[in-house]
């Protein structure tokens, strides 16, 4: 992307500028970089019964800084595996969603005509779709692995993009550069892949940024229901969840991940936001 | 105007054969069929159970034979509650799901609609931050972790108001499930309030009006309120299809016998048919609503031209 540097240092200079977005930002990592961290400094693991030791509370002494779950695993480190896995299938997922709805939206729109309607049916179609059943029925059916939990939300979260790229794509195509490039004879897939792609790269972060928070809260409503991720394994969701069981006599179980769950998704939001007017200026 | 609405409906029969085949074909596609439970049934029963249901029939004979069915607005025996039609499961749960999600809507107009005008007019001020930072919160809590904090604060700890057992009709029984799934709506409404409210504020004829002497309350439920009303009723569409989702969870952290949660249970049973008969209703639902969003955009703006 010859020229870019400009609009990208424009761009993060303005989202420097916006101080709840960095402060998300900072907030996010911190979050990422102790769920990468705490489990290998840990002397505890996420599976392992302490039967001496059952649902304790938070405490300063006796290592168990955020007190203990009903089979006596440590807390703590419970909700850094579970942030590890929501994260991992939030930015997986969107990955998946957004490569598709890219491919979609970027060749519906720079192909047109026929091809462009007919594509674009589809995805009307697909949004009256009800979605969360179908992807219910799939993990039941199916087995609830995780790549599965993966592939289904990204499979079904990625028709947005497509219209907002086709959209954007729509527009890509009257320049002037796109027209050099088709004069000097670059063609379709090639057009799309060089010229077309890049310049969409902007709004498709925006969006994959947006799109983790909802995919993180899909897989935790997955999870919620006893769909998604299986013990002892855990996700923010299945941690809730738990919670929700032991709630009347020990809150902690329920608020600590709760807390954890918020603060991913509306950090995410909130840099979502941020981007958005750090990346997009016209639309203020 | 009614010749819009036939086309639209008639174009939602495609989608509602899309969403039955995906069902139909992910179901039978999926290992395990409803009678095999862990009990051992002798053969012979099996057999005849299966064939009271057509399930030893070809696959393409059982598929045409529900679309016909459904064609009727039959949709056929549940496997899993015996002697149970799913037309009478829907017809049992829908009211629940329909209170819930009715009241959950209207809050999330009113207490949204309110707040964004609010920050609006207030826009730079501590209220607006306040209510917008609020707002974001809304939004990224989920309704399963809400659920449990109401009943958690309002009836385990304040005894203010009951949790589970549904009493139809009981406006104290309604409010904290309703609430729970209010909650991100009215978030949502809140912020394209706000953000609608300070486009409006800024055009011309909201100038001229303030540029009369009218009284900042006539401005705005006046001359203001109706253009800003726009965006919100195209959000109400697709607003119904997260409303289903919610009250899944809702349902189940409540224990309301609604629809959501038999559709759990169908699934992990392989209840063919109350799986494709909720599928159905679900798209049904989403379909309906767009459309009526679609009238109501119509209706309201009218440089909207219905094609």
């Amino acid at each position: 992307m010859s020229g870019a540097p400009g609009l990208w240092r424009q761009a993060l200079r303005r989202l420097r500028m916006q101080r709840m977005s960095m402060a998300a930002a900072l907030l996010l990592a911190v979050i990422m970089l102790a769920c990468l961290l705490l489990p290998l400094l840990s002397p505890y693991d996420y599976f392992t019964p302490h039967f001496e030791l059952l649902s304790r509370g938070p405490m300063l002494a006796g290592g168990h800084l955020l007190g203990t779950d009903p089979l006596g695993r440590d807390l703590l480190l419970r909700v850094m595996w579970g942030c590890r896995i929501s994260l991992a299938v939030g930015i997986a997922a969107s990955l998946v969603s957004v490569l598709i709805g890219v491919t979609w939206g970027a060749t519906a729109g720079y192909v047109g005509g026929l091809t462009d309607a007919l594509m674009m049916r589809a995805v009307d179609i697909l949004y009256s779709v009800p979605f969360v059943p179908f992807v219910i029925v799939l993990t039941v059916l199916f087995g609830r692995e995780l790549w599965l939990i993966f592939l289904a939300i990204g499979a079904v979260s990625w028709l947005d993009t497509a219209r907002i790229v086709r959209g954007e794509t729509l527009s890509l195509k009257q320049r002037e550069f796109i027209e050099a490039a088709r004069v000097s004879g670059v063609r379709g897939a090639a057009m799309i892949a060089r010229h077309i792609v890049p310049n969409l790269i902007g709004i498709v972060i925006i969006y994959a940024t947006l799109a983790i928070p909802t995919v993180i809260l899909f897989e935790a409503f997955l999870s919620f229901l006893g769909l998604g991720v299986q013990s002892p394994l855990a996700s923010l969701g299945s941690l809730v969840a738990d919670g929700t069981s032991e709630m009347q006599s020990h809150p902690h179980l329920l608020i600590v991940p709760a807390v954890f769950l918020a603060a991913i998704i509306y950090c995410f939001n909130y840099l979502g936001d941020g981007l958005r007017d750090a990346l997009d200026p016209r639309d203020r | 105007m009614l010749r819009y609405t036939a086309r639209r409906l008639l174009g939602a029969l495609p989608t509602l054969l899309v969403i039955v085949t995906l069902a139909f074909v992910l179901l039978h596609a999926a290992p395990g069929g409803p009678f095999d439970s862990e009990k051992r049934m002798m053969p012979e029963i099996q057999k005849s159970i299966e064939a009271k249901y057509h399930l030893d029939e070809p696959l393409w004979r059982q598929y045409l034979r529900y679309l016909g069915d459904l064609a009727h607005g039959d949709l056929g025996p549940s496997f899993q509650y015996r002697s149970t039609s799913v037309n009478e499961i829907i017809a049992q749960g829908l009211p629940v799901d329909a209170t819930i999600g009715l009241t959950a809507i209207t809050l999330a107009l009113v207490v949204g609609g309110a707040v964004g005008i609010n920050a609006a007019l207030r826009r730079g001020t501590r209220w607006d931050y306040g209510s917008m930072a609020i707002a974001v919160a809304g939004i990224s809590t989920p309704v399963f972790v809400v659920a449990p904090l109401l009943i958690l604060i309002f009836a385990i700890k304040l005894h203010w108001l009951p949790a589970g057992d549904w009493v139809h009709g009981s406006p104290s029984h309604l409010l904290l499930p309703a609430v729970a799934l209010a909650l991100p709506y009215t978030a949502y409404v809140a912020r394209m309030m706000r953000a609608s409210t300070i486009d409006v504020l800024n055009s011309p004829f909201i100038r001229t009006a303030r540029a009369k002497g009218l009284p900042l309350r006539l401005i705005v439920w006046r001359h203001a309120l109706p253009p800003t009303l726009t965006p919100l009723v195209s959000f109400l569409g697709p607003a119904i299809a997260g409303l289903l989702t919610g009250s899944i969870v809702v349902e189940s952290v409540f224990g309301l016998p609604g629809i959501g949660r038999y559709f759990i249970t169908a699934a992990l049973n392989r209840d063919y048919t109350l799986v494709i008969g909720i599928s159905v209703l679900y798209g049904a639902l989403i379909i309906l609503f767009n459309l009526l969003a679609d009238l109501c955009y119509a209706w309201i703006d009218p440089r909207v031209r219905l094609r």
